[in-house]
């Protein structure tokens, strides 16, 4: 078995700033991981890295959705590397605002769909049937992560944690082994943050799908990810379960003692 | 009820006598003071100060009441639009909508024969509008490109069937789809380069591509004639007859109504297809929708490209109907023009262009005892729109997509 997701001294500058530095990471298939460090240390850069927003300065990305063939993804463009599988939310919500929830959700399956030009102008058999089908499973991704009876909703009239909860439905929607999920419980209650938990966890075990997840939550971090990857400057510091980080000095030293502790 | 009264308060009353005063002295000196050069005197007109000071109280006083009142309205979110309404009566009421749609269709067929030839030539030119402004909207209302070209395209339109008939003697039906066509590729063209571009530098650089242009047309004379243009461009004919003047003009203006019902029909259809989310997704967030698997230079030349279509379109329209073109028809200003009927009617919204048309097509034309304060109005009306309905005077309703499920029980 090769990791479905392998970095190997992956870099990335801007100008003179080493925001991710010479990182080594992989994650398995099935494994729910977790990537933590302060604020500023590149997670987030790390993220824009994989996905294709930046492209690299040094090192390599491999993927293997199947688990045995590697394939190297440095510099593709984020759209085909959300075509190969991987898929994303954002730290900032990104949401398509003034497109209704289910729309929202729609363009998640756009490249899982083929409708051209003159399917949509003639209305052929085929494109009215990938348009019902779009439309119905969208709703049922809707039904999974309980958005339903926001589905004719404008985006931007959701409640915060609502829209969190969507941006991992659109992610879902375009049919990825591994969904990366920036922060996603930034800015939630507790009972909410619960609830994502336990979404978290019945992703994993529904869908199939791997879980590469940035949190400053320490208690949902500690409670759904099997291992967890510990970046500091931009550079990996530890690694290991989550028992094994809570007792790692380092790591107590850069982030965890005063987050936990206090 | 209870707000207005507000505004009668005298904490309210005071902020209007501040503003009053401060506009009293602002414009005190070219209002009042006038100062004959010649005799040596000055005359102070101290009427107009009263004039100054009361129209500013009333005007301070409104405007804070309507700006009151938006903010108002921002929190409740209970804006059902026109196009709501209407759709949820036609709903209700299938009968209503058929007679309604009856009279529509007998309006437009009576209209060029109850009316002069000079009112069936505005309302086609308004028509033409209906047709640039959908074909724009496609660009700016649902691609969220700022376009400042788009007369370019349509001026493609009307050399193509000019200069085909001039050297090949091709006729206008022909010409239709050609115009169209080369539209198209030259907006394939355009939206190369500016792939990486947005927003101001978008607006700028199609600005400048749109004048390029025109210049081109004004001094390539071996090609395209030059500012004097082309004439005797002739009217559209039906299989092969000729029409007099009257009958063409009417001829055109049922064109441009086939034209128009094209135009709609497949706009809908496109707006609500794969392709058209993927416009309207980029239009929101390009980075999220390149996330999310939308090929953003698939997405930004299709826009491009059917926009230009229309442009295209309109253009071979445009001069058949006129039977002269020169490249002064195609100045920044048209394309402005056409931006505004998207941006004042409502963007992304068919309805609203088409509202946007007849308002800033035909209302000029009607109030032609105006036309000096055209442009001040103009103005005005477009800053009120941006503070008091920035989307518009029609704000798009998105597609409200059924489920034909059993189970359509909560999932929570
Ligand atoms: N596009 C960029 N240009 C320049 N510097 C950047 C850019 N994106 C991130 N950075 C810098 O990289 C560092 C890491 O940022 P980020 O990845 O957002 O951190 P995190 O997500 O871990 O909080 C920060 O110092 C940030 O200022
Ligand atoms: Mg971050």
């Amino acid at each position: 078995m090769v990791p479905i997701l392998e970095t190997k001294n992956l870099t990335m500058d801007f100008g003179g700033l080493r925001a991710v530095d010479n990182i080594n990471f992989h994650i398995n298939e099935g494994e729910i991981v977790a990537l933590i460090g302060p604020n500023g240390a590149g997670k987030t850069t790390f993220f824009n890295c994989i996905t294709g927003v930046y492209k690299p300065t040094g090192g390599d990305i491999f993927i293997a959705p199947d688990g045995t063939h590697s394939e190297r993804i440095n510099g593709l463009k984020p759209n085909i590397v959300t075509e190969k599988g991987l898929a994303r939310t954002f730290q900032n919500i990104r949401l398509f605002q003034n497109m209704t929830v289910l729309e929202n959700v729609m363009i998640g399956r756009h490249c899982r769909l083929s409708a051209g030009i003159l399917g949509a102008i003639l209305r052929t058999k085929a494109t009215l049937a990938e348009e019902k089908k779009v439309v119905d499973d969208s709703y049922e991704i809707l039904e999974e992560i309980g958005l339903t009876k926001f589905a004719n909703e404008f985006a931007k009239n959701l409640p915060y944690g609502a829209q969190r909860r969507l941006e991992i439905a659109r992610a879902m929607a375009t049919d990825p082994f591994l969904l990366l999920l920036d922060e996603p419980a930034a800015g939630m209650n507790p009972q909410e943050t619960k609830e994502l938990d336990e979404m978290i966890l019945h992703i994993r075990k529904n869908k199939k799908i791997s879980i590469l997840l940035i949190e400053h939550d320490m208690s949902l971090v500690m409670s759904v990810s099997e291992k967890i990857f510990v970046v500091d400057y931009g550079k990996l510091i530890a690694e290991g379960t989550p028992d094994e980080i809570k007792k790692n000095p380092e790591v107590i030293k850069a982030y965890l003692g005063d987050e936990t502790d206090a | 009820m209870s707000n207005l009264v507000k505004y009668f308060s005298l904490k309210e009353i005071k902020k209007s006598l501040v503003i009053t005063l401060w506009f009293m002295v602002l414009t005190f000196p070219i209002m009042v003071i006038k100062v004959n050069t010649i005799e040596n005197t000055v005359i102070w007109r101290w009427g107009y100060l009263a004039i100054i000071a009361i129209g500013s109280f009333i005007l301070s006083t409104l405007w804070r009441y309507m700006m009151e009142r938006k903010s108002l309205q921002a929190g409740k979110e209970s804006k059902i639009s026109l196009q709501q309404k209407l759709r949820e009566m036609g709903e209700k009421n299938p009968r209503l909508k058929r007679g309604a749609l009856a009279a529509v269709v007998v309006l437009v067929v009576a209209y060029p024969f109850a009316t002069s030839m000079y009112q069936t030539g505005i309302m086609t030119t308004a028509l033409m509008y209906v047709v640039l402004g959908l074909g724009l909207n496609i660009v700016v209302g649902l691609g969220g490109l700022l376009h400042l070209g788009y007369a370019a395209f349509y001026a493609v339109g009307a050399y193509t069937y000019a200069l085909l008939h001039v050297h090949f003697g091709i006729g206008f039906w022909v010409s239709l789809p050609i115009g169209a066509g080369l539209a198209t590729i030259l907006g394939i063209l355009l939206a190369i380069p500016v792939l990486r571009l947005r927003g101001d530098y978008l607006a700028i650089v199609t600005l400048g591509f749109g004048e390029i242009v025109r210049i081109i047309l004004e001094n390539w004379n071996d090609f395209s004639y030059g500012p004097s243009g082309i004439a005797n461009i002739p009217r559209p004919t039906l299989f092969g007859i000729h029409f007099k003047l009257q009958q063409a003009t009417i001829f055109i203006y049922f064109i441009m109504v086939a034209l128009v019902v094209f135009t709609i029909f497949i706009v809908r259809r496109l707006e609500n297809s794969r392709m058209g989310r993927t416009w309207i997704a980029m239009r929101e967030d390009e980075i999220a929708s390149q996330s999310m698997g939308i090929d953003i230079t698939k997405t930004k030349v299709t826009t491009f490209a059917i926009g230009a279509f229309w442009a295209g379109m309109i253009g071979v329209v445009f001069a058949a109907k006129t039977t002269f073109i020169n490249p002064a028809s195609f100045t920044l200003w048209e394309s402005i023009i056409i931006l505004c009927i998207v941006v004042i009617g409502g963007m992304g919204s068919i309805f609203g262009v088409v509202v946007g048309a007849g308002i800033l097509i035909l209302l000029p034309e009607y109030l032609r005892a105006f036309s000096q304060y055209r442009m001040l109005l103009f103005g005005a009306i477009l800053v009120l729109m941006m503070v008091f309905r920035p989307g518009g005077i029609v704000t798009n309703v998105r597609k409200v997509y059924r489920i034909d499920k059993e189970k359509t029980g909560e999932a929570e």
